[in-house]
């Protein structure tokens, strides 16, 4: 994950997006195969969602994403799904850890001048976000080392193959 | 200042001082995983290269989020953590044990003053004794499995001041429904919850627990209450090892306290979609139910069971409606039977399921049909969440559950009282 740095088409959810509506529990369930789970991303609330996203693009939202469940297959299918990070005003404490623990970035910032469609760079590293579309830059809420150090691995089990446990 | 309970627990376990913001490496107590975030952790377990749980009898894996199995994928799931949990010789809890989050207290696993993780988000029920409990997923559970360790933030509190009675015909599940609404969803995300006030007091240990698992509910990773006279009275019998109760001091640094005077309080009901979209039970009534879901880990235990019951006996389920009855542990089901609340509860017309999950998270079990609208004591309302994306489903008491169910329509349980 060499710079950390994402350009992609952003895709713009709302409030309050729970676990089931990003894997529902009647899916997740069955199977580890996270490819064929990631066929059922955001099912409930946006069927289109994985014919029209490609890889590199973000899921943007606004407060609390990822909220409700535990389950991991939820950064898991986004992953999948080819979405290189999700951008939200806040996240739901679970799969904020879930979704470093997995490798998959997520940026806590301002979100509201965001639309679908909108190019962003995500530079991680810098801690910033920039809208190609619209010219301006969003600064983010910085990580604690713990968790860009568990990001910079890749996600956890790297990191604990790496550093044997946890470094602070 | 003074240090909370969350505070307290974290600065126990450390050794030292250690104060909310604090990022710290603490060992964790006891560690938990069910049929649904298990087969992860283990197989991000051998990703890390583990070759031994550290400490066996620290953990336990439950069977219960599809169990029996409804499919050959997740009976092929299951057999992965039975033969994970015999090579490791940790404790597995197979199909009819039970709700993890009722078993882990029932089996006395957690005592207060312990940290425990849990890959499951209703973990914050063992809160309410007093246990600094708080649901991860399944990387995470391998890491602890494997290292006994896990890195956490200490978090700050919001401590919720509960004044007044509750009136007949009002339980925990109100409170914690009416505390979703007034808060809602994110009302206290990343902060620890300590919930306190005569109406804590009041509570028996089981309505306890319905407060504590809805703390996810509204955004927290803990719901924590101190341990009284009761809480101490329900772990004896259970708790062999000994165990350090974390009481807050009274000039503890909080990050907000908020009062809320539960007097008058009425039954309370989350509409569809959503846990923190809630009202009086008087502004729901009337709307046709096909469906009623007694049971979970919010609302399963022998408690919800009689309050159900009292209600239902010497009237029938309404003839349109199917009242699924999935207990929360098997020792909920052997006592129901013991003291006949099991066979009141059939003799009106409920059907019984295994113990477990199914209903509440739609892996079986009583999945609703296109446009029902469904009555349940469950702890989540979400779109889909029973496994159909266009059924509504109505959270609230066992009372108004049971009421709802007679009436074929949302009903004040008051009114059969």
């Amino acid at each position: 994950m060499e710079g950390m740095v994402y350009r992609g088409k952003a895709h713009v959810f709302g409030d309050d997006i729970n676990t089931d509506y990003i894997i529902s529990g009647k899916h997740k369930f069955k199977t580890l195969d996270m490819k064929e789970l990631a066929c059922h991303c955001m099912e409930d609330i946006d069927p289109e969602f994985t014919v029209r996203v490609e890889p590199g693009d973000f899921i943007v939202a606004g407060i609390n994403f990822g909220c409700g469940s535990s389950r991991e297959q939820a950064p898991l299918v986004i992953k999948h799904a080819g979405v290189a990070a999700v951008l939200a005003t806040s996240f739901a404490r679970i799969f904020f850890r879930n979704a470093i623990n997995k490798g998959l970035p997520v940026i806590e910032c301002d979100t509201s001048g965001i639309r679908t469609g909108d190019e962003l760079e995500v530079d991680l590293e810098a801690g910033k976000v920039t809208s190609l579309t619209r010219d301006d830059v969003t600064e983010v809420t910085p990580l604690p080392d713990v968790m860009m150090d568990i990001l910079r691995e890749g996600g956890l089990t790297d990191y604990l193959r790496k550093y044997g446990g946890f470094e602070l | 200042m003074g240090m909370t309970i969350a505070e307290k627990i974290f600065s126990a376990h450390c050794g030292r001082e250690v104060r909310a913001g604090e990022l710290v490496v603490s060992d964790v107590d006891f560690m938990m995983g069910q049929d649904g975030t298990s087969p992860l952790a283990i197989e991000a377990f051998r990703e890390i290269g583990g070759d031994r749980v550290r400490d066996p009898s620290r953990v336990a894996m439950v069977i219960d989020h599809s169990s029996p199995s409804p499919v050959e994928g997740i009976s092929n799931l299951h057999d992965m953590m039975r033969a994970f949990a015999e090579e490791q010789g940790l404790k597995l809890y197979d199909v009819g044990w039970g709700v993890c989050h009722c078993l882990l207290p029932e089996q006395g696993h957690v005592a207060p003053g312990d940290i425990v993780i849990g890959a499951d988000s209703h973990t914050t029920t063992y809160g309410a004794i007093n246990v600094f409990s708080t649901g991860v997923g399944s990387t995470d559970l391998a890491a602890a499995m494997l290292t006994g360790k896990l890195w956490f933030r200490v978090p700050h509190t919001l401590r919720l001041e509960l004044g007044g009675r509750l009136a007949e015909g009002v339980y925990s599940k109100d409170v914690a429904l009416y505390l979703a609404g007034q808060l809602t969803a994110d009302g206290a995300t990343y902060m620890a919850v300590e919930y306190a006030g005569e109406v804590i007091d009041s509570l028996s240990v089981e309505a306890r627990f319905t407060i504590s698992n809805m703390a996810v509910e509204i955004g927290a990773k803990a719901g924590l209450m101190r341990a009284d006279d009761k809480t101490l009275e329900w772990i004896h019998g259970r708790v062999s090892r000994p165990f350090t109760p974390a009481e807050p001091d009274a000039d503890a640094d909080y990050q907000e306290i908020r009062e809320f005077d539960l007097d008058g309080l009425t039954p309370q009901v989350a509409e569809p979609h959503r846990v923190d979209n809630v009202r009086a039970v008087e502004e729901v009534e009337g709307v046709p139910v096909r469906e009623a879901v007694l049971g979970t880990c919010t609302n399963g235990r022998l408690e919800d069971l009689e309050v159900a019951a009292r209600i239902l006996t010497g009237r029938r389920v309404d003839p349109r409606v199917r009242m699924v009855l999935a207990t929360a542990s098997r020792q909920v089901l052997m006592n129901g039977m013991k003291s006949g609340v099991i066979q009141r509860l059939i003799e009106a017309g409920a059907v019984m399921v295994a113990p477990g999950c199914g209903p509440c998270v739609g892996t079986h079990n009583g999945v609703p049909a296109d446009g029902d609208r469904v009555i349940s004591s469950a702890n989540r309302n979400f779109k889909g969440r029973m496994g159909n994306s266009s059924a509504f489903i109505y959270l609230a008491s066992p009372a108004t559950v049971a009421a709802s169910a007679v009436a074929g329509k949302i009903t004040d349980p008051r009114r059969m009282m």
